[in-house]
């Protein structure tokens, strides 16, 4: 059954994953709600992209007693994705540390985090 | 009114998902490295002489992108110490000290957390890992600090000099690669030393301990900054 192997998994739950962020970003009230969304969405895009690098059989892409040298291209994952996930996990900790910010000063403001509440430039 | 809004909800989640369902039907798995990669597995190793291709693909490939992306934590760090520190009306609320077994507990594990953070950013061209793995170690050890001894004051001066010299410092590393080697964050700059062990690749293991201290030095900002606004209670409400 090829639809069991674990790329295929790690896919539809990537996308799974997506549809239920985007979900939750339009639906929920809570701007910590959202923000949990937000970040469930950032999570589905790092399972795809490591997903979409991975190929069956074969080891991480480190040279070492695994992985004979010349032989590395038939042997090891595609380094690219491995290396854009590490650069998308950092900046999603930053933009969710900056939503959070943004999140406590509208608190202060306004006593509240329901989105009802702001409706300052509501007409 | 509601009854519209949730079929216009369940109407746009429809379509994203299947939109998804459509991109997912064209994946098949695959079976071997495109053009790039099978560029980066052939020539990297003995290009860069770092036996992770990731991170020689992070470092030196890539090198640009990973300093905007620093430069976007850095930027992250200074929006939220601006909007944070900025607090109008608020007065200190003592907290309750920490406990015994935290305090003796935190002064075991803080030597050996930054050890291993260490030993992470330091091996980031041999073993999985690399600066900003071992920056967020060295973050878990300044949370652990700031938890354990709340009371006394942790210097925003010491994280921000850190944080200048490192990033000063991968920049100056970046421009000596354009004089000394043949172009911005080429590791040439210095031997690439035999392969496989700890001084080899060149001028990489250098970056990315650099990396590693200025991701460590803004995550602990970040933390600060959210720290601080914790021992405050507003006067408003």
């Amino acid at each position: 059954m090829k639809y069991l192997e674990i790329e295929y998994i790690s896919v539809i739950a990537g996308f799974l994953l997506l549809v239920v962020g985007l979900w939750g970003i339009i639906s929920q009230k809570n701007i910590i709600k959202m923000i949990i969304s937000f970040s469930i969405i950032d999570t589905s895009i790092h399972l795809l992209l490591v997903a979409i690098g991975y190929i069956r059989n074969r080891t991480a892409p480190i040279i070492d007693s695994a992985v004979n040298k010349s032989e590395a291209v038939n042997q090891i994952t595609d380094p690219v994705p491995q290396a854009l996930v590490l650069t998308a996990i950092v900046i999603g900790v930053g933009i969710t540390a900056l939503l959070l910010t943004y999140a406590l000063k509208l608190f202060r403001q306004n006593r509240s985090l329901e989105i009802n509440q702001f409706n300052s430039l509501k007409w | 009114m509601k009854i519209l809004k949730n079929s216009l909800l369940l109407v746009v989640i429809g379509y994203m998902a299947w939109m998804m369902f459509n991109l997912y039907k064209d994946y098949d798995s695959r079976t071997a490295l495109n053009d790039t990669a099978s560029y980066y597995a052939e020539i990297g190793p003995d290009e860069t002489g770092a036996a992770n291709l990731v991170t020689s693909v992070v470092v030196t490939y890539r090198g640009l992108d990973t300093l905007g992306e620093v430069t976007i934590l850095f930027l992250t760090a200074a929006i939220i110490g601006l909007l944070l520190r900025t607090e109008k009306g608020s007065r200190l609320v003592p907290l309750r000290a920490s406990s015994e077994f935290l305090i003796t507990a935190a002064r075991v594990l803080i030597p050996m957390i930054t050890l291993i953070g260490v030993y992470i950013f330091i091996n980031g061209h041999l073993t999985p890992g690399g600066g900003f793995q071992g920056g967020a170690v060295l973050a878990s050890t300044f949370i652990l600090l700031l938890i354990s001894i709340s009371n006394k004051k942790l210097g925003h001066r010491v994280l921000e000099f850190t944080e200048a010299i490192s990033g000063f410092s991968f920049v100056l590393i970046g421009i000596l690669g354009i004089i000394l080697a043949s172009g911005f964050l080429d590791n040439h700059i210095l031997p690439l030393g035999k392969f496989g062990t700890l001084f080899s690749a060149g001028a990489i293991p250098v970056i990315y301990s650099l990396i590693g201290l200025k991701v460590g030095a803004e995550l602990s900002t970040i933390i600060l900054e959210f720290n601080q606004i914790q021992g405050k209670e507003d006067e408003v409400s």
